[in-house]
């Protein structure tokens, strides 16, 4: 069968998967993010924690990722079910270049502008949302896209687990030597990988300092 | 007219190491009169940028006491002491993703004053620094040249209305002619304002010209207080050199006219 023709065959089942991974690499992004920021300013307001929390995170990203959704088969309640599983595995793998792009983003801030911020009063909360945030958040966007990026691809690994995605054609297609069933799952996963890094791309764009005007 | 201290700020035996044992202030004593303009003049490294910082908390000293409107600052509460004292700084610090009129409505704004009366300040201090409103609050700091950069940090400073002002080199890093037109400026804000304004300097012309005294900082030590006239009569040893070098300008400059 033809490429094409297996999509239009199996047009039910690819969108089912596409749903499947959407959802696995959407709840991980939006996990990483709500720890990973929050964690990236505790780094910038203790700067001790520094390699401790970016040592951690690294030796994450170094654990292939089949092994990692392995050694995290024993955990309770995660290894319950296979989806939360994997989503705990991609969560921890989106966490570093969260974490670093939002502490790298706050400390990248102008000295003197600051210091010009607490000379005048501001408090630590007000610095952070005045200033600190709105200055570091193109570079905060940088970390998610990249993010975003790698979880899109490193979810398919998850089918081999049971827990849904993309990855299950992969995997069917590796297993029957079948490249047109390989590519139904490569494919689309790669047109989401570019989707999520063109979106967040734009709203990057738009962050930086302010949108670009002429004045004469 | 008031019962407040005479001293608008007043710094007793204050010392200041770093990391608890390089010293950068020893056993200062110096007492700011309410209304005058003090010069902090010395080379870098001289404490003076140190001794500015004192004043509005941005460091704390290891010794003694600063009291800013007879109160010490580690009775205040460091927000309300910060935004009671106006700050400018050499590089401006301005806010690169807010316009000039966000940049100087800041302070007012978290101090909560309503919307109108905010609007007629950001107006009246931009007027005051020499920036039409009209032509400058909407703008963004990189689209200022650094002199106008300098003036909105200096009405930023001011927007609050603070009856004292901290100043740090804020004219060190522009070019001679801005600079010049600045601190002529500056001359004639300060009769008007008649505000208690600290100024640091390495710059001798600069304090003798805008200063109404000048207190003379080496080594993290004060080496005297001088009006500028009595600054240029001094025959005190740390005062020679300045005296020396901003003589020998001038008549470089005499000779050559």
């Amino acid at each position: 069968m033809s490429l094409p023709g297996f999509f239009v065959a199996h047009k039910h089942e690819v969108l089912t998967l596409m749903g499947e991974h959407l959802w696995l690499v959407g709840v991980s992004m939006l996990l990483a993010v709500a720890i990973g920021v929050p964690l990236g300013i505790l780094l910038s307001r203790r700067p001790a924690l520094k390699s401790l929390i970016l040592g951690t995170n690294n030796i994450m990203q170094t654990i292939p990722s089949l092994a990692l959704f392995g050694l995290l088969l024993p955990v309770p309640w995660i290894g319950a079910r296979a989806d939360r599983l994997a989503i705990l595995a991609l969560t921890l793998y989106a966490l570093l270049p969260v974490v670093r792009n939002t502490y790298t983003g706050i400390a990248g801030v102008d000295a003197p502008v600051r210091e010009a911020a607490i000379g005048m009063g501001l408090t630590s909360r007000q610095l952070l949302w005045h200033v600190e945030l709105p200055l570091a958040s193109n570079v905060i966007v940088a970390g998610i896209r990249t993010a975003t990026v790698i979880t899109v691809g490193v979810a398919t690994i998850a089918a081999a687990i049971g827990a849904g995605g993309l990855g299950e054609f992969i995997f069917r297609g590796l297993a029957m030597v079948d490249n047109n069933v390989i590519l139904a799952g490569a494919i689309p996963a790669a047109l989401m990988a570019l989707c999520a890094d063109f979106v967040l791309g734009l709203i990057q764009r738009s962050l930086v300092r302010r949108p670009a005007r002429t004045h004469h | 007219m008031n019962d407040s201290p005479a001293a608008a700020i007043e710094f007793v035996n204050v010392t200041y190491r770093i990391n608890g044992n390089r010293t950068l202030i020893s056993d200062l004593n110096l007492s700011i009169h309410r209304g005058e303009t003090l010069m902090l003049l010395g080379r870098s490294g001289s404490g003076k940028t140190t001794t500015l910082k004192l004043i509005n908390r941005l460091l704390a000293q290891s010794e003694g006491h600063v009291f800013v409107d007879g109160r010490s600052t580690s009775e205040w509460d460091v927000i309300q002491l910060r935004r009671h004292i106006g700050y400018a700084i050499q590089e401006a610090g301005l806010f690169p993703h807010y316009t000039v009129e966000d940049n100087v409505a800041l302070v007012p704004r978290l101090e909560r004053w309503d919307v109108a009366r905010i609007a007629v300040r950001v107006r009246e201090v931009l007027q005051l620094v020499g920036l039409p409103c009209d032509e400058f609050s909407r703008r963004y700091p990189d689209e200022l040249s650094g002199g106008q950069r300098q003036r909105v940090g200096l009405a930023r400073a001011l927007a609050a209305d603070p009856q004292i002002l901290l100043m740090d080199e804020p004219f060190g890093a522009l070019d001679p002619i801005t600079r010049a037109e600045l601190q002529h400026e500056f001359l004639e804000l300060k009769k008007s304002l008649s505000k208690t304004i600290v100024f640091v300097t390495h710059d001798v012309a600069e304090a003798l010209m805008l200063g109404d005294r000048i207190a003379l900082m080496d080594s993290g030590k004060l080496k005297g207080i001088f009006s500028p006239a009595e600054f240029l009569r001094s025959k005190d040893e740390a005062v020679e050199p300045y005296v020396t070098a901003f003589r020998a300008t001038q008549q470089i400059l005499n000779s050559g006219a």
